[in-house]
């Protein structure tokens, strides 16, 4: 089987810092890769490089669904949501003063396509598509869980909601691959176990494969199927959840050199 | 109970202290004068009390204000419904209809009841409605602050007084060919400026703005320089000669047209796939790209249709002052326009139109004060943003409702 996400020898420089080292990654179809490493290794940045944030110094990166392969390199973030990846930000980003289901409604942008003469006479085209992004952004937010918040600013929202509007949020854009970015930070044990169901219920009912970045351990332990661990930017260990647990490599990133040893 | 009291009576402590601060502070200029004439000491200390008691009450009045914000922050936060008791009278059918009904009389019979000086001080305050409405795309719903929107008016102005004056185009005309190429005056300001944000932005439309009024001030083959365009006719209709009192008139109603097409139209685009983009685009650039929304085709619509709104105004205005030159379109223009928007309300359309007529009509109205214009003016966008920083009519968020399967 062809991987949906297929990363080559992906480096990114900022001047002279070298803050992804020929970084390579996989993420199958339906799978949850969970990407981990210390703080500063360079997890975000391998988001923005993915997403279109950024533009990679060296290395390719494709996409491939539905037979189709494709080079992301240098595509505008826009573009790249288009072609099915879809992602949340570590520190929330939604759009504070608009309703909960314009957050949704605005994932739908880039899967409608009516223009200004449309907005303008509202003909039945345009208003047949606006109910239908109404309806489809209703029925995600019912999925998420939030569908009681429907018209509430995305600001008053309870922190753990905020979250989750970011998910269905990326979810509206029909993605093939969702990207989150340390989904689980600030929220307590409750909040992360209902996340943790959201997250594989997601992948088991819509077939998008998901690449995580996350900190809390329980977690990726959980519902990962493979973790990648950087540190400086470099791939230093890959595998099962198990695996990674007992890799030395991991252990001395994370709690430093055992001076016994 | 006591609690309130004690609480009243520490704001009162500060306020004395306020004023007493301020009367030592202006004993030096305010109560000593020296007569160089007869070599004595004035000492005016009427000054110290005018002073004192006037900072007090105003220190106090602010305080209050203050609290009286303070706590309807408190009653909006807890509950979920984001109306004013203002829009909420305003969704009463009750209320509604018979306001509209009066409303529509009062600007129907506007014209015939009041003097013809009166029906020129609200064209020009429509006029300004509509840069605000236009305005309001850019700053309101996109978030690009812009302060060279007069360039559009400028264009839209120049474009009537030109065409009319080498190729005899009238003003129906001339009207959507100004409103096209302010449009694309408008697409031409938006490219070089697409990466800009905020200050830097501003800065760089303060300067477009200022470019195109030297152009014309400068460029005399083109424009007729300093010196301007005269003889600018009137609006027609079907070729009927009219008098210069029927012709205002006939501007009135023109004017309030094209409001209500104003109106519409951005009211329309507001709710809609394209005005949703833009906001998201004010809220966060970098989530608003992240979603799939295309950052320069939704700055440039933007702009452009921002920019219509100006040209067909300075068409207007073109054709009732029947005279244009460069004078009228300077930066001062534009930092008005920006205060229609801003004190009206962001994004809200009512709040813009209240503020465009409080704007304009309040100088006219206040020509007693003139000279105090400004001070006023500066008192009042100061004490808006204090006490109501979204404007006088706050923009509400659409509201779904939707059926339990």
């Amino acid at each position: 089987m062809e991987p949906v996400l297929e990363v080559n020898s992906l480096t990114m420089d900022f001047g002279g810092l070298r803050a992804i080292d020929q970084l390579n990654l996989r993420v199958m179809p339906s799978e949850i890769v969970a990407l981990i490493g210390p703080n500063g290794a360079g997890k975000t940045t391998f988001f923005n490089c993915i997403t279109g944030i950024y533009t990679p110094s060296a290395g390719d990166i494709f996409l491939s669904v539905n037979g189709r392969r494709e080079r992301l390199n240098g595509l505008k973030p826009n573009r790249v949501t288009q072609k099915g990846i879809a992602r949340t930000f570590q520190n929330i980003r939604l759009f504070q003063n608009m309703t909960v289901l314009e957050n949704v409604m605005i994932g739908r942008h880039c899967r409608t396509s009516s223009g200004i003469l449309g907005a303008i006479f509202r003909d039945r085209r345009t208003r047949l598509e606006e109910e239908k992004v109404v309806s489809d952004s209703y029925k995600i937010l019912e999925k998420i869980g939030l569908d009681r918040f429907v018209n509430e600013l995305a600001m008053n929202l309870p922190y753990g909601a905020q979250r989750r509007l970011e998910i269905a949020r990326a979810l509206a854009t029909e993605p093939f691959l969702l990207l989150l970015d340390e989904p689980a930070a600030g929220m307590n044990q409750k909040e992360t176990q209902e996340l943790d169901e959201l997250i594989v219920n997601i992948r088991d009912t819509e077939n998008i494969s998901i690449l995580l970045i996350e900190h809390d351990m329980k977690l990726v332990m959980r519902i990962s199927d493979r973790i990648y661990v950087v540190d400086y930017g470099k791939k230093i260990a890959r595998g099962n959840p198990l695996e990674i647990q007992r890799n030395p490599a991991v252990i001395k990133a994370y709690l430093g050199e055992d001076p016994d040893a | 109970m006591s609690g309130i009291f004690m609480n009243v009576r520490g704001e009162l402590k500060k306020s004395f202290q306020i004023s007493a601060w301020f009367m030592f502070l202006t004993f030096p200029i305010l109560v000593i004068r020296v007569n160089t004439v007869e070599n004595v000491i004035e000492w005016r200390w009427y000054n110290m009390a005018i002073v004192g008691v006037s900072t007090f009450l105003g220190s106090a009045l602010w305080r209050y204000l203050l609290s009286v914000k303070e706590k309807s922050q408190r009653i909006n936060a807890a509950s979920p419904g984001n109306m004013t008791s203002f829009q909420k009278a305003f969704s009463d059918k009750r209320f509604f209809y018979p306001a509209l009904f009066i409303l529509i009389g009062f600007v129907i019979s506007f014209p015939f009841l009041f003097s013809m000086y009166q029906a020129n001080i609200m064209i020009t305050a429509l006029i300004y409605v509509m840069l605000g409405l236009g305005l309001n795309i850019v700053v309101g719903l996109a978030g690009l602050l812009d302060l060279g929107y007069v360039a559009f008016y400028a264009v839209g102005a120049y474009s009537y007084g030109l065409l009319n004056f080498h190729f005899g185009l009238g003003f129906w005309t001339t009207l959507p060919i100004a409103a096209i190429l302010a449009a694309l005056a408008g697409i031409l300001l938006g490219y070089p400026v697409l990466r800009l944000r905020g200050d830097y932005l501003a800065i760089v439309t303060l300067g477009f703005g200022e470019i195109i009024r030297l152009v014309l001030e400068n460029w005399g083959e083109f424009s007729h320089g300093p010196s301007g365009i005269a003889n600018i006719p009137r609006p027609s209709l079907l070729g009927i000669d009219m008098t210069l009192t029927q012709n205002t008139i006939f501007t009135y109603f023109v004017m309030i047209g094209l409001v209500l097409f104003t109106i519409f139209v951005v009211n329309r685009l507001q709710n809609s796939r394209i005005g949703r983009a833009w906001i998201a685009l004010r809220e966060d650039e970098i989530a608003c790209q992240a979603m799939g929304i295309d950052r320069t085709r939704t700055k440039l619509t933007a702009f452009a249709l921002g920019a219509t709104w100006a040209g067909m105004g300075g068409v207007v205005f073109a054709a009732k002052t029947t005279f244009i030159n460069p004078a009228s379109f300077t930066i001062w223009e534009s930092v008005i326009i920006l205060c229609i928007v801003v004190l009206g309300g962001m994004g809200s359309i009512l709040g813009v139109i209240s503020g465009a007529l409080v704007l304009t009509l309040l100088p006219e109205y206040l020509r007693a004060f003139s000279e105090y214009r400004m001070l006023i003016f500066g008192i009042m966008l100061v004490s808006m943003m204090v006490f109501r920083p979204e404007g006088i009519i706050r923009n509400v968020r659409r509201t779904y409702t939707f059926s339990k399967e």
